[in-house]
This record gives structure tokens, C-alpha cells and sequence, in this order.
């Protein structure tokens, strides 16, 4: 179908909420598995056409809130609304506006091959993707003949994202999307993704990949044992208390309150392990001329001089307190 | 990457007779290239058509043995393919999620249904068509109207398919498959498909004859063996196993 065709049929079947509303709209979200709380009061909101990426460890309930809100698991509590409809009571006139990419593989026959499974999930929608060329997209075109169980777990990803956007969806869930591929095809699958934000698709994504939250989306939502605790740009979550470090190695033991008293208000010296300083503070030449200057009237020779930019993984690290696994 | 695909949203699902039509080819495709479900459904019948023929077994009754074989095998060909097979199919996509994947389409539960029962019922075509063939070569007059030996299969196929996928949708696929070849054993000996009910003692033969395999063969008998009408016993049996089976498979079935 070539692109123009599908303009005329962007028309939505609800004006009024499919073309405003938000995409996605949580609020006070909470779910319990045995008596355990895995989303506990969860908020958030994605404007149409954008990305949202929700980053978290495992197990931080990301999972959860995404298959609450694909219409898998009812909530203890709280709204969902998804285009404007509940997931659950509006299932059978939401399911066909999203596409859903699941965690663990491709989760559909096995026995198929993967270009019988996308010409499947394509008869399912009113205006499918050329399957063809998606596989090509996809770059699967060399296996379209080979069925699901013989992919590998990276292609398999790729066939599950295939089988999420054949059906021209406007929004979707991709949870871990490019979990199990190769850095080749992962920068491929961020590009695609950008290009369905350019084409006004809303995205809901979740990873624990900080450049991958980092490169596509347009909110980050950090979620931790079932709660947002930051949510902004890429931008913001990094500058938000976001202050410069500078680090340098000398002799242990210096004087950390001459030190300090030398920088301008706000900054701060440590010696972290013996032999090596941190200073923290907002990031200006003033600071670093402070330092060298400071280290000159010592006669202290500071080594391995190093400015650092706050990165979000240095963000993530405080808010979450844990380690995100590769 | 070609940059002159779009991606701008045009969602909406296909017509369901779309749907349908794809849900039943997959379905049957995936049937015929899985070597144990062809084995199960195709294989064996047809083995034990010609195993059963051989003046082997003296209790086989009747006076023919291939007019009695053939109708015991069109029943066990019907139990092979809706519930066995149906039941371990369904309990091992139950397991690896495809069931959980096919939710998150704009595909409908029942459309998913109906395309797994016509996908067996078409096997049904393909088995009938083998086994009947192999017993006209191995010397098979069929008597009685094809019509009731027809209603009878679907009937059948309605039965075996509800209890089938009850199972397949309440328990783990593992248990399901030894559960679905267990009941599929004991009922080929002993629910009257392979040894006519009468070769038992009378208690357990006159409660074994309401099982849906008796019924099944009972009335397959009655129809192509004796050239009888519409047995109104063994079709209102397997009426009411239906009426059971589907309604609870329907209540009880857990999607993931």
C-alpha cells in the first residue's frame, strides 16, 4: 500500500478521543501478586506521537503496568486508559489500534515459519503492512522461509517488532524490544522506532538500557519498586541536580578544608579513597581554575585531571539505589 | 532501511471472515507439518485398520470384520484429532504463549475457536477419506446414509473437541499430554471403540456405553455397519457431552 493511501484512513473511529487525548494515562495504578506489591500507586502520561520509555531493574514492575495495560491483568486500583478506552471493559475496540511487542520472544507458533506468522498477524488488520517489506525492514527477508522455533533469539526479537506493527497500529508497547540483539541490529531497531515517532505513532517502551531510554525517548520514567520516582526528558533527568565532578589523583592525605574554602560556595572536596579527590559542584571554568589554582599554591602535582559530565546512570544509581543488569 | 515506508497509523481490524479463513489454514498447516500430530491422527488409525482386520482377535464379532473395523476407526480417528490432538496442541500453546499473543491482536476468542474446530474438521475430511478408502481396498460395504454418519462426526467432533480443550485450558501441558494420550488408550480399548461394549460384563459395559467414545462408535455401527437410521441414543449422548464440555471449557479455559 503506498504511503498516501493510508492518510485517508487515519480518520478515527472516536474524534474526539482518539485525536486529543493522551495515548497512554495511568493514574494511582497498583497491583499486588501474593500479597506482595508490585506497582504501588504508579502515575504517568504520553502525549500522542511521542515515546515514554519506563526504566527501571527488573522487577521494578514495568512488565506489570504494561500488561495491565494491554488488557492482560486487571489492577487492584487505580485508572488506565489507553487511547481513551480501558483496556479491559473496551478490549475489543482497542486490541486492533495497538501493536504489542511481548518480553519473552516472539510467543506465537513455534511451527510456523516467520513469514506464515507475519502473513497471519497482516489478515488480522484492515490495512497491513506489505509483509514482504517489512520483513525486509526487519531484515529477516533471508529467513522468511525458516520457521520461528529455528530463529535466533535476535531474530526473533526482530520478528516479534514486525508482528507488533503490521497492522499500522497508532500506539506501541514494546517491552525490551531489543533485549537479545546484537548492537548492529539494535541501532537499526532505534531507528525504526524513531521513524514510527516521526510518523505519529506513540511508543510505550521499557528497557533497562539507559542509551536506549537515553536515545529514543521523548519522557523517561524511572520506576522502582513499583513507583515513579523521576519522570522528565533525557535532558532534564540529567541536569536535575545534575552538577559537574571533577576528579584527580595527588598525594593522600591533603588538606580537604583549605581545599574546600578555596572553591566558591556550593562546592564541595572529598578524598574518596586514599590519593583520590572528588570535587563536586556546579560545573564552571571558575571550578576547575579554583582547583588547579589551589593545587599550584600546595605545590601538589594533580594527576588524571578529569571532568565529568553527570550521566543518567549516575541518576539512576541515587534514585534507585540499584545497579541496572546489562 | 528504505526510507519510503510509512508508518503513520491506520489501524483497524480485518473483516472476521478474514480472519477465519487465515486462523483455519494456519491451523491446519501447522496440524499436517507436525510429525506427531499426523502420526496420531493419520498414522495410527490407518495402522490399526489394517492390524485390526487381520483374524488376530476372535472376540471382533459380527460378520465381517472390515464392516465393524472401519467404523471403530472412523471413531477413534475422530477422538485422535479433537481431542487428543486438539487438547495437546492447545495445552503446549497454552504453555510457550501463543494463546497470550494471539489475545494481544484485534483477533476474537471465538474466531480463534471456530478457526481451530473447522482446521480439525477439514483433518476430518482428509482421515475419513483415507480410512474408508483403505477399507473399500480392504473389502469394506458401507451401508446406511452418509448424511447421519456425517452429523455423527461433527457431533462427535463437538464432544471430543469441548472435553479436549477443557483440559487443555484448566491443566499444565505436560499433564495434558499424558492425560490426552492416557484417556485416548484406555478409551480405544475399553470405550468401545476397538472391542464391541457387549465383550464386557453388563455393569461396566452399561455405564461405559454413555461415554462419548462409545456413543461415537456405537452409533458409526449402528449407521454403516447395520445400515440403521439416525441412532437417537448415541446422538442425544454426545449432544449432551457437548452441552457439558463446551460450556465448561468456555468457563474454566485459562488463556496463559
Amino acid at each position: 500500500m503506498p504511503p498516501q493511501a493510508t492518510h485517508a484512513i487515519l480518520a478515527p473511529s472516536r474524534p474526539d478521543e482518539a485525536a486529543s487525548g493522551p495515548a497512554l494515562e495511568i493514574s494511582g495504578l497498583i497491583k499486588s501478586y501474593a500479597g506482595r506489591r508490585v506497582v504501588d500507586g504508579l502515575t504517568l502520561t504520553l502525549a500522542r506521537g511521542e515515546i515514554v520509555a519506563l526504566l527501571g531493574p527488573n522487577g521494578a514492575g514495568k512488565t506489570t503496568t504494561i500488561e495491565i495495560s494491554e488488557g492482560f491483568r486487571r489492577p487492584d486500583a487505580g485508572t488506565v486508559r489507553v487511547l481513551g478506552l480501558d483496556p479491559l471493559r473496551d478490549a475489543a475496540a482497542l486490541k486492533p489500534q495497538i501493536g504489542v511487542m511481548l518480553q519473552d520472544g516472539v510467543g506465537a507458533y513455534t511451527g510456523a515459519k516467520a513469514r506464515e506468522l507475519l502473513d497471519l498477524f497482516a489478515a488480522y488488520a484492515a490495512h497491513p503492512h506489505d509483509t514482504a517489506e517489512l520483513l525486509e525492514l526487519v531484515g529477516l527477508s533471508d529467513v522468511a522461509g525458516t520457521q520461528v522455533k529455528r530463529l535466533s533469539g535476535g531474530q526473533r526479537q526482530r520478528l516479534s517488532l514486525a508482528l507488533a506493527l503490521v497492522g499500522r497500529p497508532a500506539l506501541v508497547f514494546l517491552d525490551e524490544p531489543t533485549a537479545g540483539m546484537d548492537p548492529q541490529a539494535r541501532r537499526g531497531t532505534w531507528g525504526l522506532i524513531s521513524q514510527l515517532r516521526a510518523d505519529g505513532v506513540s511508543v510505550v517502551l521499557t528497557t533497562h538500557l539507559l542509551d536506549e531510554a537515553e536515545q529514543l525517548a521523548d519522557t523517561i520514567v524511572v520506576i522502582n519498586h513499583g513507583r515513579v520516582v523521576a519522570t522528565g526528558s533525557p535532558a532534564e533527568l540529567v541536569r536535575a541536580g545534575a552538577e559537574g565532578q571533577i576528579r584527580f589523583r595527588a598525594p593522600a592525605g591533603l588538606r580537604l578544608t583549605s581545599l574546600s574554602d578555596a572553591l566558591h560556595a556550593g562546592a564541595s572536596a572529598s578524598e574518596e579513597a586514599p590519593g583520590r579527590y572528588l570535587i563536586t559542584g556546579e560545573r564552571s571554568p571558575q571550578l576547575l581554575a579554583s582547583v588547579a589554582a589551589w593545587c599550584a599554591a600546595q605545590g601538589v602535582f594533580a594527576e588524571d585531571l578529569a571532568v565529568e559530565r553527570r550521566t543518567l546512570e549516575d541518576v539512576f544509581l541515587e534514585m534507585t539505589g540499584a545497579e541496572l543488569s546489562a | 532501511m528504505t526510507a519510503t515506508v510509512s508508518y503513520v497509523p491506520a489501524p483497524d481490524a480485518a473483516p472476521r471472515s478474514r480472519m477465519l479463513g487465515a486462523q483455519t489454514r494456519m491451523e491446519l498447516r501447522l496440524l499436517l507439518r507436525n510429525g506427531e500430530q499426523v502420526g496420531l491422527t493419520l498414522v495410527v488409525p490407518l495402522l490399526l485398520e489394517v492390524f485390526l482386520n487381520l483374524p488376530l482377535l476372535s472376540s471382533l464379532g459380527g460378520s465381517r470384520r472390515i464392516d465393524f473395523v472401519v467404523p471403530s476407526v472412523l471413531a477413534l480417528a475422530v477422538m485422535s484429532s479433537a481431542f487428543t490432538g486438539l487438547a495437546i496442541g492447545t495445552g503446549f500453546e497454552r504453555k510457550y504463549g501463543v494463546l497470550k499473543r494471539l489475545g494481544a491482536t484485534a483477533l476474537p476468542r471465538s474466531v480463534l475457536l471456530l478457526g481451530k474446530t473447522l482446521a480439525v474438521l477439514l483433518l476430518e475430511v482428509l482421515q475419513v477419506g483415507l480410512v474408508c478408502t483403505l477399507g473399500l481396498a480392504l473389502g469394506w460395504h458401507p451401508h446406511g446414509n452418509p448424511i447421519w454418519t456425517a452429523l455423527l462426526i461433527v457431533l462427535g467432533t463437538l464432544a471430543f473437541g469441548g472435553l479436549g480443550l477443557l483440559i487443555a485450558g484448566t491443566l499444565r501441558a505436560e499433564v495434558t499430554l499424558a492425560a490426552a494420550n492416557l484417556i485416548w488408550l484406555v478409551l480405544l480399548f475399553a470405550g468401545g471403540i476397538a472391542i464391541a461394549l457387549d465383550s464386557y460384563p453388563a455393569p461396566f459395559a452399561d455405564v461405559a456405553r454413555y461415554l462419548p467414545s462409545a456413543a461415537l462408535s456405537d452409533g458409526l455401527h449402528h449407521v454403516l455397519q447395520n445400515g440403521g437410521g439416525l441412532p437417537l441414543g448415541a446422538a442425544l449422548t454426545l449432544l449432551v457431552w457437548s452441552a457439558v464440555a463446551l460450556p465448561a471449557a468456555t468457563r474454566w479455559f485459562s488463556w496463559e
